[in-house]
């Protein structure tokens, strides 16, 4: 029996030939991953086990990235904790306001992820680096403070769903849509305990951007992890960004997949998914017209270099309707930079966004733009559960940064081609 | 290891949000997050902080935990009181989460579809045996592999790591 990609990587780094689904092993990690809101729990932890040391001061990443710049006193003594405890460890790749991004837009950017690694985060959006041809994956805060001490994690070896990704994507489909089609498809728990492998001719249309996009959304799903195959465009976005070597790992061609779905890119639409669950999706043909307060461009999902240029060539020379509040969260420092550079900061500022420095802020309701109780927001970020940005009868929408910006323009959700 | 208690029941894809929103997550003492547990189940019938007790159980149909990984949830939970998650389905952080921190949890489709909110439970973590006192019923979960089993003996995740590293 063939291995899926997934599992060869799982295999290699808990030193067996050969693993199969439901198997519970020990893998060797290459990086472990918090942020300000996990990792204050796993430093806690940490102590309890009684080790001086982390397992590895290159392989620990720490990013205050949710309630940062420090939204209150609370958060504030919580990324004290967790600033002190890096230096206390002599963490490396701690990364302070000024320095940080959104973790998952960050880390790739500094070459810390590359093809072939294991890597667990106190993020649920730790499968993003799936994109890269790595295992990643969310966990808790435990299990970091564990993997900072041991450098490894317990794991039960997952089965896979593929995805046959087929032809060019539509005009106005990215990332977003077309991962928001595949919730829309097998519902928030369609994967659940299992990979998600990513395939197919349609992959060389994606850009590095599009399948992060993709493979952060994985959890939505309920996947363990996202996967894409490493090809040239993998290949030269580690090459620029990383000095590590990676590793390329195929999935075996008689490799046991508990489903295959087939997906035509050139049929999708964009696509929002409605409240109060990434699943409940509707083609951008079934959701236009409804009204809306705030627009939100930004987080793990869609914070990235891509995704600012892509809004920002809609709201070039248009101003935002007078109703909405349309605010813009670059990924990293250096993509903010890059919009300052581009000209896109201006587009923005010009258009009336809010133009702002990286945080998760908003879309795990934390601040820098939280919703009334019945107000309605469309947002590019990844999650509309009740009150997940604001008050519980609030309303969240999500979708791409084509149709966010567009709809930041009419004041309704709105088609791109609309306009 | 028995748990008895009250149930409090709720439906499909309970998300952490709901468990413990983000607003609260601004601390992480098991007491304050205990004290906001539950509280964006809006469309529950029974304020969940105002009548748990301590041995309550709750149960909950498919995905429950789904979302965030925050660990926070299941500290919430466990907290509160909770001596038992019961549900169809757990989200797979959620599920990892609760046996690495102690909090038992247990899968079982006929549970989750028959007992309602009240009802008094009793479930016995050795053999998976769930027991309905006001129905009357029992019903039967799946038992946890051998390796959750050892890591929830030696009292989770960080305790089994001190024994593996000859610190206990």
């Amino acid at each position: 029996m063939g291995m899926t990609m997934t599992q060869k990587i799982l295999a290699s780094h808990a030193g067996l030939e050969s693993v199969k689904a439901g198997q519970l092993i020990e893998a060797k990690l290459d990086l472990v991953l918090g942020n300000d809101v996990t990792t204050p729990v796993a430093v806690k932890e940490f102590a309890k086990i009684g080790v001086d040391k982390v397992f590895d001061k290159e392989k620990v990443a720490i990013v205050p990235d949710h309630f940062t710049p420090n939204k209150d006193i609370k958060s504030a003594e919580h990324c004290k904790m967790v600033r002190e405890f890096a230096h206390e460890k002599e963490i490396k790749n701690y990364f302070e306001v000024g320095q940080m991004g959104i973790e998952h837009c960050l880390l790739p950017e500094k070459g810390l992820v590359v093809a072939g690694d294991a890597v667990i985060g106190a993020d649920s959006h730790t499968c993003t680096y799936g994109a890269l041809g790595a295992f990643s994956t969310g966990v808790g805060s435990t299990d970091m403070a564990v993997g900072m001490a041991r450098g490894v994690a317990w794991f039960k070896v997952p089965g896979a769903l593929k995805f046959v990704l087929k032809n060019k994507p539509a005009k106005w489909v990215s990332g977003k849509d077309i991962i928001l089609h595949i919730i829309g498809m097998i519902g928030v728990d369609g994967a659940l305990y299992k990979s998600m492998e990513f395939t197919g001719d349609g992959i060389r249309y994606l850009t590095m951007d599009d399948r992060f996009t993709i493979a952060n959304m994985a959890i939505e799903a309920g996947g363990k992890n996202g996967i894409f195959p490493v090809d040239e465009k993998t290949l030269e976005y580690i090459k620029e960004h990383s000095a590590k070597e990676p590793v390329v790992y195929e999935a075996d061609e008689d490799a046991e997949y508990d489903a295959v779905y087939e997906i035509d890119l050139s049929a999708l639409r964009p696509t929002v998914a409605f409240p109060h669950l990434p699943e409940n999706t509707k083609t951008i043909d079934e959701a236009k017209g409804l009204d809306i307060d705030q627009v939100v461009i930004g987080s793990c999902t869609n914070g990235r270099m891509e995704d600012m240029r892509i809004a920002a060539s809609i709201l070039k020379g248009r101003k935002i309707n007078p109703n909405i509040r349309a605010i813009i969260l670059p990924g990293t420092q250096k993509i903010w930079l890059q919009c300052v550079e581009e000209g896109l900061a201006k587009i923005f500022v010009e258009a009336g966004c809010a133009f702002s420095t990286p945080t998760c802020g908003p879309c795990l309701g934390g601040h820098m733009g939280i919703l009334a109780k019945g107000e309605r927001a469309l947002s590019t970020t990844n999650r509309n559960f009740i009150g997940r940005m604001g008050h519980p009868e609030s309303e969240v929408y999500l979708a791409s940064p084509a149709v966010a910006a567009a709809s930041a323009i009419t004041g309704k959700i709105t088609d791109p081609d609309d306009l | 290891m028995k748990a008895c208690g009250t149930v409090f029941k709720y439906g499909d894809n309970i998300d952490t949000d709901v468990i413990i929103p983000a607003r609260y997550l601004n601390s992480s003492d098991p007491k304050d997050l205990a004290a906001h547990c539950m509280e964006d189940a809006i469309h529950s019938t029974v304020n969940f902080v105002e009548n748990v007790k301590p041995g309550d159980i709750m149960v909950a149909e498919k995905n429950f935990g789904c979302g965030s990984s925050r660990e926070h949830a299941p500290i919430a939970i466990k907290a509160s009181g909770i001596s038992c998650v019961i549900a169809k389905t757990f989200a797979r952080i959620f599920y990892r989460n609760a046996i690495n921190i102690g909090l038992p949890i247990l899968e079982c489709d006929a549970a989750a579809e028959d007992i309602e909110m009240g009802d008094k439970v009793e479930v016995d973590f050795n053999t998976g045996v769930i027991t309905n006192l006001t129905k009357n019923k029992t019903y039967q979960a799946e038992p946890f592999p051998e390796f959750m089993q050892e890591m929830m003996a030696a009292g989770g995740l960080v305790e089994q790591t001190k024994v593996k590293l000859g610190l206990k």
